[in-house]
C-alpha cells in the first residue's frame, strides 16, 4: 500500500446522525477498531452510517474518497449483521458467492473463490448447505466469508459474537483474529465482550451516548478506563473527580456492615443491589448513596458470615494506595 | 371434540356459525344434488361448452401474466420504495376492488372503445379495437384482477424483511439484482398465492366482460356469460358448466392450500 501525501490510506471520518451519533475516528489499514459502549450509545448506528444504511452528515473519507457520496452498492464497505442476514434462499456457497456476482465475476469463478473462502474460515464442507441447515457459529463464519468476499477496503462487524455459546465465540474469536491479522483494510468490530476489545483490537472506541469517550490502545483503555461502562467490562471501579479519574479493583473493596474506624477517606454507604458469582469469589454490585455504581469482590466466607445478601444495607471501603489515579487520555 | 379447559363455547356463537356455514354449503350442495348425471356427458361434450371453458382458462391465464409482469413492479413500489403520493396511489391501485364489475366494463367503454380516449386513436392508428375481441375479454380481466394480484404481491413483499435488501446493497448489488436475486424469491410464495388469486378472480369475471365484450360465442364468451345465456334456454347446460366451475375452483383451493397457504 503506497501512502499518498494528502490524502493517506485507511479511514478519516467524522459522523453525525442527528439526535444518535457525532464521532470522530481515524485508521489505519490493517488496524482492527474494536466499538464498545453500553446498549443504545451508537455502535450499530456507527457502522451503519459507515455502510450507508443510515444517512449521516461529515465525511468518512476511506483511502482518499469520501464514503458519504457514494450509495451503499459502491463503497466497497463489508458489513457483517448482527443477525447474519445470510440469504435463506440460497446454499452457503452461493450466498459467499453474491458480492463477487453482483460485481460481474462469472457464476464459476465467484464460486470458486467462495469455496475458497469457505474453506478457509473452515468450513468448506458445508457450501452446500442453507443457512437454515448451519449453526449459529457456523452460520456467522458464512456471513464472515460472505463479507470478505466482497473485496471490502473497510470491514463492519457488528457484534459477530453476540448469541453464540461461549465455547463457539472463543474458537471464532481466534479464528477471526488470525484472519482480521492478514486483512490489509481496515475493520471496526463492534462488541459488548471486553475480551474482544482486548484480544483482538489494535484500539478501542468507547462510545457513549453517542459520542466518543475514550479512544485508545487496548492497554490504555483497560487499564485507565473514562466510563462506568468500560470500567465494569474490565472489572474496576472509576470514580470520576473533575478531571481526574481514580480507579481500583473490586478485590481491593474492604465490605463492613459499620462504618469503618480509621483513616480510610475512600468510605461509601450504600445497598446491595446484586451478588452473582465472580471466579472464587462472589461479586457484590453496591449502589453507592450518591448514585455512584460500585462493585467489590468478596470470598464467599465472608458474604455468609456477613449475610451479604441483596438488599443489604453496607459500608465499603478502600484504602488510598490501592487507588490509581489519572487524567483520561485525551480523545 | 377435545374438552376444552376454557369450557364450552357458547350457543350464541355456535348457532350463528353453524347458519353460516349452512348458507355457504347448501346452495352448492342442491347444484350438485340438481345435476342430471346421466345428461352430463353430452352437456360436457357440447362444442359451446368447451369452447367457452377453452376461452376462460386461455384468457384467465394470458391476463395473470400480465398483472404479474405489471403489477410485480408496482407491488414492489408500493412496498419498498419512498415517494410522495404512495398512500394516493395504494388507493387508486385498491379502487377496481371494491367498484362493481359493471361499473369496470363501462369505464373499460369510455377509455378503450371504439370511441373512447385511448380506443378511438388506437383504432385510426392500428385498425384494432379492444370491444368484443379475446383481447377485449384478457383487458376486463387484468383490470378487475390487476388488484388483487398487486396488494397480494406488496403483502409479501412487505413481510420479507427489507434488511436482506441492505445485505445484498453492501455485497455490491444493483436494486435490479437485489430484486431479481433476492426480493423476489424470498416473497416467491407470497407472489404465486398472488397470480393464482388473480387468476381465480379472472376466472370468475362476468359483469365488466360481459358489459365491455358482449358475449360472442368462441371469441368473448367465457364460462360465467356462457352459465348466464344458458340458464333461460338450457338449464342442463347451465348446471353442467357451472359444476365445471365448481371443479376448477375446489382444484384451485386444494392445489393453494397443500403448496402455498401453508394452512394444514
Amino acid at each position: 500500500m503506497s501512502g499518498a501525501a494528502s490524502v493517506g490510506p485507511g479511514l478519516d471520518a467524522r459522523l453525525a446522525v442527528p439526535d444518535r451519533l457525532d464521532v470522530a475516528l481515524t485508521a489505519a489499514p490493517g488496524e482492527i477498531v474494536a466499538v464498545i459502549g453500553p446498549n443504545g450509545a451508537g455502535k450499530s448506528t456507527l457502522v451503519r452510517a459507515l455502510a450507508g444504511l443510515v444517512p449521516a452528515t461529515g465525511h468518512a473519507l476511506l483511502d482518499g474518497t469520501d464514503l458519504l457520496t457514494l450509495p451503499v452498492r459502491e463503497r466497497r464497505v463489508g458489513l457483517v449483521f448482527q443477525d447474519k442476514m445470510l440469504f435463506p434462499h440460497l446454499t452457503a456457497r452461493a450466498n459467499v458467492a453474491f458480492g463477487p456476482r453482483s460485481r460481474g465475476v462469472s457464476r464459476r469463478t465467484a464460486e470458486a473463490a467462495a469455496q475458497d473462502w469457505l474453506d478457509r474460515l473452515g468450513i468448506g464442507d458445508l457450501a452446500g448447505r442453507k443457512p437454515r441447515q448451519l449453526s449459529g457459529g457456523q452460520a456467522q463464519r458464512v456471513a464472515i466469508a460472505r463479507a470478505l468476499a466482497a473485496d471490502p477496503r473497510l470491514l463492519l462487524l457488528d457484534e459477530p459474537m453476540a448469541g453464540l455459546d461461549v465455547s463457539v465465540a472463543t474458537a471464532l474469536r481466534l479464528e477471526l483474529a488470525r484472519h482480521l491479522r492478514d486483512y490489509d483494510g481496515v475493520t471496526l468490530l463492534v462488541t459488548h465482550d471486553a475480551i474482544d476489545a482486548l484480544t483482538i483490537a489494535t484500539r478501542v472506541l468507547v462510545v457513549d451516548a453517542g459520542r466518543v469517550a475514550q479512544f485508545g490502545t487496548p492497554l490504555e483503555v483497560a487499564q485507565q478506563p473514562a466510563t462506568d461502562h468500560v470500567a465494569r467490562l474490565v472489572g474496576l471501579n472509576v470514580l470520576r473527580d473533575g478531571e481526574r479519574f481514580r480507579a481500583f479493583s473490586p478485590t481491593a473493596v474492604n465490605v463492613d456492615l459499620h462504618e469503618p474506624d480509621g483513616s480510610a477517606r475512600n468510605r461509601w454507604p450504600g445497598r446491595i443491589a446484586a451478588a452473582s458469582p465472580h471466579g472464587a469469589a462472589l461479586r457484590l454490585v453496591v449502589h453507592a448513596v450518591g448514585g455512584q455504581e460500585l462493585i467489590a469482590d468478596v470470598t464467599p466466607a465472608a458474604a455468609a458470615e456477613l449475610g451479604l445478601v441483596p438488599g443489604r444495607e453496607v459500608w465499603l471501603s478502600v484504602k488510598e494506595t490501592s487507588v490509581r489515579s489519572y487524567v483520561a487520555a485525551p480523545t | 371434540m377435545t374438552r376444552d379447559p376454557l369450557g364450552r363455547p357458547p350457543a350464541l356463537l355456535l348457532l350463528p356459525a353453524a347458519i353460516a356455514t349452512l348458507l355457504l354449503v347448501v346452495p352448492l350442495a342442491a347444484m350438485v344434488a340438481a345435476t342430471d348425471w346421466s345428461g352430463l356427458a353430452d352437456q360436457l361434450g357440447s362444442e359451446q361448452l368447451r369452447e367457452a371453458l377453452r376461452l376462460s382458462l386461455v384468457t384467465s391465464t394470458a391476463a395473470m401474466l400480465v398483472c404479474l409482469l405489471l403489477g410485480l413492479p408496482l407491488a414492489w413500489l408500493l412496498a419498498r420504495v419512498d415517494f410522495q403520493g404512495r398512500g394516493l396511489l395504494r388507493a387508486l391501485v385498491t379502487v377496481p376492488l371494491v367498484l362493481p364489475p359493471v361499473v369496470a366494463g363501462v369505464a373499460l367503454r369510455t377509455a378503450f372503445g371504439r370511441t373512447g380516449v385511448i380506443g378511438e386513436p388506437l383504432l385510426e392508428l392500428t385498425g384494432f379495437a379492444f370491444p368484443f375481441t379475446v383481447w377485449g375479454v384478457v383487458l376486463a380481466h387484468v383490470f378487475v384482477s390487476m388488484p388483487f394480484v398487486v396488494i397480494a404481491i406488496e403483502g409479501a413483499l412487505r413481510s420479507a424483511d427489507k434488511e436482506y435488501d441492505a445485505a445484498a446493497a453492501t455485497l455490491g448489488a444493483s436494486r435490479w439484482t437485489a430484486f431479481r436475486r433476492v426480493t423476489v424469491p424470498l416473497a416467491l410464495p407470497g407472489i404465486l398465492a398472488g397470480m393464482v388469486l388473480g387468476w381465480a378472480r379472472s376466472l370468475g369475471e362476468f359483469g365488466a366482460t360481459i358489459t365491455f365484450n358482449g358475449n360472442y360465442p368462441g371469441t368473448t364468451q367465457t364460462m360465467p356469460t356462457l352459465i348466464y345465456v344458458t340458464r333461460q334456454s338450457d338449464q342442463g347446460a347451465a348446471l353442467a358448466a357451472s359444476l365445471v366451475m365448481l371443479g376448477v375452483s375446489i382444484t384451485v383451493l386444494l392445489l393453494l392450500r397443500d403448496r402455498w397457504l401453508g394452512t394444514p
